[in-house]
């Protein structure tokens, strides 16, 4: 069977319980392909040859009833996978190999997927274009110079060139939606709680969610109804009713209320962008959605607040990296010595940047006008969504103000790289799940993403939305191949 | 408000990552500018306003307070950088 690659993870599925293609098959196409990939640099860790052995013991006694039955996969490095490496994008954790497994990956394994390597990512997950990893930037698919989103840039390069089938990312301030709507494909951000959190390496974890990135809303579906489960060794996680989201994926969304907030027509979006977000809305109304006109009214202090919260976290959380326990470690003359001297040079300039400001946030005198001031903010801000919601099912939005930009365009501006999350952000200060899919191109040719925003806990139906949208989008994503030789 | 190079050199110290001059002014520039960015909070009158610890409207789970791991000290030792047989090694610490 010619191009194995080019299938959605529905059809391999469909395929390899048919027994029309085996887990070898699939394995190698994946793996062939990624070989003849390095150029984008989308993986850290491969681990190929395991893969393969993996797939051959898969095919001796095929248990077909699992829900990803012997189909490749290869996740951010992000997620601990047991005996390979997990490095985080960074120097510090650049030797360290788990000892144990992430309950995430772990469900991804028990449900028949099989581990290809370890997709780069910003470093700590700290960044919007990948260009923070130790190893190295890595380069959209779609345009040699572009950068891919981040964090979860690896994994987003790696679906849309189709490396992989389907991946898993982190999203804490959008690192799932911008990606997936810089590269064309779907990402979704589950509802705080959804997903354990256990095994994954933490940045800030009152907002930190692992989710799915697929080609498409089906196959987001199925891998959101594999990763999602209750899990008691993460305090955070929340035992709710899931469903089997892709089995009960509808397109009827007749009588959904959508609503539009206001303030997300922020000050220098461009033409493009406002475009797309009206075709977006006619697209919703095509399906039989109700539009309705809401205002999220603090909307324009997510990001400060997201830029106390977040790097406050960080700092307590990447406390632990000291060179005693794992990880690099640089010599010192004496005890602090060796842990000032481990921490300047085992972390890049963003993480220490932002270790920097969540020290001086959470630090004495400083704690109210900031921490405390930010946590209230926060509240305002899911205030804000709670008053919303009931008036309306779902929000629509653009999930990023502009297309990918260029390689180095945004590295010596903190800020203006930071503004790049100005949708994605208060998803995640409110918990809520959200979903990007890819809705059109600009003038570039490049793509563009829109985002559904849901109630807690209501990934079905934005799910759901998205699905029914996705029809009317019939989005086709520019991909010449042009890094294969 | 404006963050000088002492207050950096203090910043550094509770983070415990060391700064030379230079560094200590490219991070003086970084964090001004998005403190200035931050600032903006102040816009808001947020006296009466509960802070937001927690977006889970859950209580913690209680469990039984039993050992479920067992016989972990390899495992936990294994990506040290330095060990001497069962324990961490860091530079000498009492003279």
């Amino acid at each position: 069977m010619s191009d194995i690659t080019k299938q959605s993870l529905s059809e391999l599925v469909e395929n390899i319980k048919s027994k029309k293609l085996s887990s070898s098959e699939v394995t190698k196409a994946f793996v062939e392909r990624s070989e003849k990939s390095k150029e984008l640099n989308a993986y850290i860790t491969e681990d190929y040859t395991n893969a393969l052995n993996k797939a051959k013991k898969f095919d001796e006694k095929p248990n077909l009833d699992l829900k990803l039955p012997g189909i490749p996969m290869a996740v951010k490095d992000l997620f601990c996978t047991r005996d390979l490496r997990t490095t985080a994008g960074s120097k510090i954790l650049n030797n360290f190999v788990p000892t144990y497994e992430s309950t995430v990956t772990q469900n991804i394994w028990n449900e028949g997927a099989i581990l290809m390597g370890k997709l780069n990512c910003d470093e700590f997950a700290m960044g919007s274009s990948n260009e923070t990893s130790f190893f190295g930037n890595v380069q959209n698919p779609i345009d040699k110079n572009l950068v891919p989103g981040g964090s979860s840039g690896g994994s987003s390069s790696a679906v849309a060139a189709q490396l992989t089938p389907i991946t898993i990312g982190t999203d804490t301030g959008g690192s799932i939606r911008q990606p997936a709507s810089f590269t064309g494909t779907v990402g979704l951000k589950p509802t705080y709680g959804s997903c354990s959190r256990y095994g994954i390496v933490a940045f800030a974890s009152s907002l930190d969610q692992a989710g799915p990135m697929a080609q498409n809303v089906k196959d987001c579906a199925l891998l959101q109804e594999v990763i999602s489960t209750y899990d008691e060794k993460d305090s955070t996680s929340i035992d709710f009713k899931r469903n089997e989201y892709s089995k009960e994926l509808t397109k009827d969304i007749k009588g959904k209320k959508i609503g539009i907030p206001k303030e997300y027509r922020v000050d220098g979006m461009p033409k493009e962008i406002e475009d797309l977000w009206k075709k977006g809305i006619e697209y919703s109304k095509d399906c039989g959605a109700e539009i309705i006109d809401i205002s999220l009214p603090h909307t324009n202090y997510a990001l400060p607040t997201y830029y106390i919260v977040a790097p406050a976290e960080a700092s307590s959380n990447l406390a632990r990296y000291d060179g005693v326990k794992y990880g690099f470690r640089a010599e010192g003359e004496n005890l602090i010595d060796m842990y000032e001297k481990t921490r300047s040079e085992g972390f890049g300039a963003e993480v220490q940047r932002r270790i920097m400001i969540g020290t001086y946030v959470l630090s004495s005198g400083y704690y109210d006008a900031y921490y405390l001031k930010a946590q209230k903010v926060r509240k305002l801000i899911k205030n804000d969504f709670d008053d919303a919601y009931k008036k309306v099912d779902a929000i629509l939005t653009p999930s990023t103000p502009s297309s990918a930009f260029k390689i180095g365009e945004k590295t010596n501006d903190p800020v203006s790289m930071y503004l790049n999350d100005i949708f994605t952000v208060p998803v995640n200060l409110a918990g809520l799940p959200g979903i990007s899919i890819p809705a059109g191109h600009d003038a570039k040719g490049y793509p563009l993403g829109l985002q559904i925003i849901g109630k807690a806990f209501d990934e079905q139906n934005i799910l759901n939305i998205a699905y029914a949208m996705e029809e009317k989008i019939n989005f086709k994503n520019n991909i010449t191949d042009w890094w294969i030789k | 408000m404006s963050i000088d190079l002492k207050t950096i050199k203090h910043i550094s110290k509770l983070s415990r990552i060391s700064v030379d001059e230079k560094k200590a002014e490219k991070l003086a520039g970084d964090l001004n500018s998005i403190f200035d960015f931050i600032e903006k909070l102040n816009e808001l009158k947020t006296d009466n306003v509960e802070p937001l610890t927690s977006v889970a409207e859950t209580t913690l789970k209680l469990r039984p307070d039993e050992v479920k791991s067992k016989n972990l000290r390899e495992q936990v030792i294994k990506n040290s950088p330095k060990e001497n047989e069962d324990y961490f090694v860091v530079p000498k610490v009492i003279e």
